[in-house]
């Protein structure tokens, strides 16, 4: 076995609605291999199966074939809550992530959790506070002197800067961004972008994001690949992607899938 | 009337209590409670029939409430029933159940209701009555408040702890629960458990204080609870301690006993109750929404007058 391999999909086949006027292939035989410390950023039009293969990987539903592989253990049959202790999760919508009627502290708290099974001790320790007030200065929001605040008093930034550092809080194995600056305006998108690339750096955390923003997906990680009807297309790594350009990238698709890029949102920004 | 609206208000707080947990904390409306209820008053009223102690007959009907949770929380978890469905299967089914119970007291089939009038000293009121020698109306104060204070210290401790903070998030955000390595259907198993096991204690109390128990006694119980928790929220709408919040669904449940005592004293068919109560919850919960559109037609004459 490879032992720097962190992440390897084998043939991942997903289709939706099967046997109906609806019926959807999402995901087509995807391969995919990724390194410990890969940063990876995932770019791919409308339907490319971007969240589908994040959904796949973190056990939202069953994939119909093909074998997930984490560090070496096979996760495909395992349900999402168990697989939860090795993945750190961002979603696109701020709302997703947190638990807006409790306090910032007791999110943090249940995201400690993750990796631990929940007993009847009490659901937080003052030496935990401690913690949680220090990694939450790190967010530099100054949300360590708001502990008790409720979530849902946050605004989406603020919300995404937590659940950040509730994915990152307990090391996990990969750290996965499904379109997680998506739903904030740029200029806080921008910073939530900047904070994750400290967070992955100083972590130095195995990670997939997946972006629509082409710029950014060019900007930050050390590999690019883009998806089209469920299938990655492009693997750019190294060198190469340091040279990458947007129009490059967008000659590139259309070479490789023989047709326009068409995604509104990533020829928009 | 006062003192007997007291009694009842304490033993309908713990039901209240009960359908906070699915109500408020899973967001689930679970029906069973309506089952539920009764099957509390039922094994209570069966097992002192058949000479047990009325104290382990109210555990006993506390862990009968929590296997009916546990019922609904398969059916929706397991087999995927809406919340609604999975709560009017379980309250149906026990039905018939409840009657089976209350069958094992009579040794008859289709023992629709038990009466302990024959069996008044033997009920957890006349025991403590025997205990402390306060008379009956003290001893079911008595027992009423340290019952319900006893089950907010349980609910703030349970609710404090790694699960009960799990339960709690299931409630508000299941997706995150999962993401963050909770089984929510647990979760939402044991959530659902623990209401109807209290539920199920109140109908114990319940068939003990009134010495009667009947197959319909349920119906509209969950309106009750609800009605008992709006009004323990708008009264202490700024309680930011859990602890308080749960003592004002308990004074909640209490001034809406007193209030009923009254409104029967005034010469209300009682058989009336229970539409008032669905009118009262029925204002209650669409507060918000009748106050958004006041404020709108205020802004439309504004509008009017300044154009």
């Amino acid at each position: 076995m490879e032992t720097n391999i962190m992440l390897s999909l084998d043939r991942i086949s997903k289709t939706f609605n099967p046997g109906t006027i609806n019926e959807k292939v999402a995901l087509n035989g995807l391969d995919l291999r990724i390194e410990k410390g890969d940063f990876i950023t995932v770019i791919g039009g409308n339907g490319a199966g971007k969240s589908t293969m994040m959904n796949a990987v973190t056990g939202v539903f069953p994939v119909d074939e093909g074998t997930i592989t984490l560090d070496g253990e096979d996760i495909t049959g395992l349900s999402e809550y168990k697989r939860a202790k090795y993945f750190g999760r961002v979603f696109q919508d701020p709302m997703t992530g947190t638990a807006p009627n409790m306090e910032i502290e007791e999110n943090l708290a249940l995201a400690y959790r993750r990796t631990k099974s929940h007993g009847l001790r009490w659901g937080i320790s003052e030496k935990e506070r401690v913690r949680y007030k220090e990694a939450l200065a790190r967010l530099d929001l100054g949300l360590e002197n708001r502990m008790h605040a409720k979530v849902g008093l946050l605004s989406g930034g603020q919300r995404q800067a937590l659940t950040l550092l509730m994915a990152t809080l307990e090391r996990p194995k990969m750290l996965l961004l499904d379109e997680h600056t998506a739903a904030l305006d740029p200029k806080t998108a921008d910073k939530v972008l900047r904070l994750t690339h400290e967070i992955v750096r100083e972590d130095s955390l195995t990670t997939l994001m997946v972006t629509h923003n082409m710029k950014n997906a060019i900007e930050y990680g050390n590999r690019l690949i883009m998806m089209h009807e469920g299938q990655i297309i492009l693997d750019i790594r190294g060198e190469d992607k340091k040279k990458l350009t947007v129009e490059a990238l967008l000659a590139q698709f259309s070479r490789a899938s023989g047709s326009e890029f068409a995604n509104d949102r990533a020829l928009l920004s | 009337m006062l003192l007997s609206g007291l009694c009842q208000g304490f033993i309908w707080a713990i039901l209240s209590l009960g359908v906070y947990i699915s109500y408020r904390m899973l967001d689930f409306a679970d029906l069973s409670c309506e089952g539920t209820i009764t099957t509390g008053a039922s094994v209570a009223a069966m097992l002192i029939w058949r000479g047990c102690n009325p104290f382990l007959a109210a555990l006993l009907a506390f862990i009968a409430g929590c296997l009916a949770g546990t019922i609904t929380g398969l059916l929706h978890t397991k087999l995927k029933i809406p919340p609604i469905l999975a709560g009017i299967l379980t309250m149906i089914s026990l039905y018939s159940i409840n009657i089976h119970i209350m069958n094992l007291a009579t040794g008859k089939e289709g023992t629709s209701n038990l009466s302990l009038l024959n069996y008044k000293d033997q009920t957890v009121y006349a025991a403590i009555d025997r205990l402390l020698g306060i008379g009956k109306t003290n001893a079911s104060l008595l027992l009423g408040l340290v019952i319900a204070a006893a089950v907010i210290a349980l609910l703030y401790w349970f609710f404090g702890t790694e699960i009960g903070c799990a339960i709690r998030a299931t409630g508000t955000n299941e997706k995150m629960c999962r993401a963050q390595g909770i089984n929510t259907d647990v979760t939402k198993i044991i959530g659902l458990a623990a209401s109807n096991g209290f539920i199920a204690l109140s109908g114990a109390l319940l068939s003990q204080y009134q010495s009667y128990t009947d197959v319909g006694m349920g119906v509209g119980s969950i309106v009750i609870g609800l009605a008992s928790i709006i009004i323990g929220e708008t009264l202490f709408a700024r309680a930011k301690h859990f602890a308080v919040r749960l003592l004002g669904i308990v004074v909640g449940a209490v001034l809406y006993r007193i209030v009923v005592a009254f409104v029967i004293f005034s010469g209300m068919p009682s058989t009336d109750l229970k539409l008032m109560t669905a009118v009262v919850v029925a204002v209650a919960l669409s507060l918000p929404i009748l106050k958004n559109r006041l404020a709108l037609n205020a802004k439309k004459k504004n509008a009017k007058k300044a154009g």
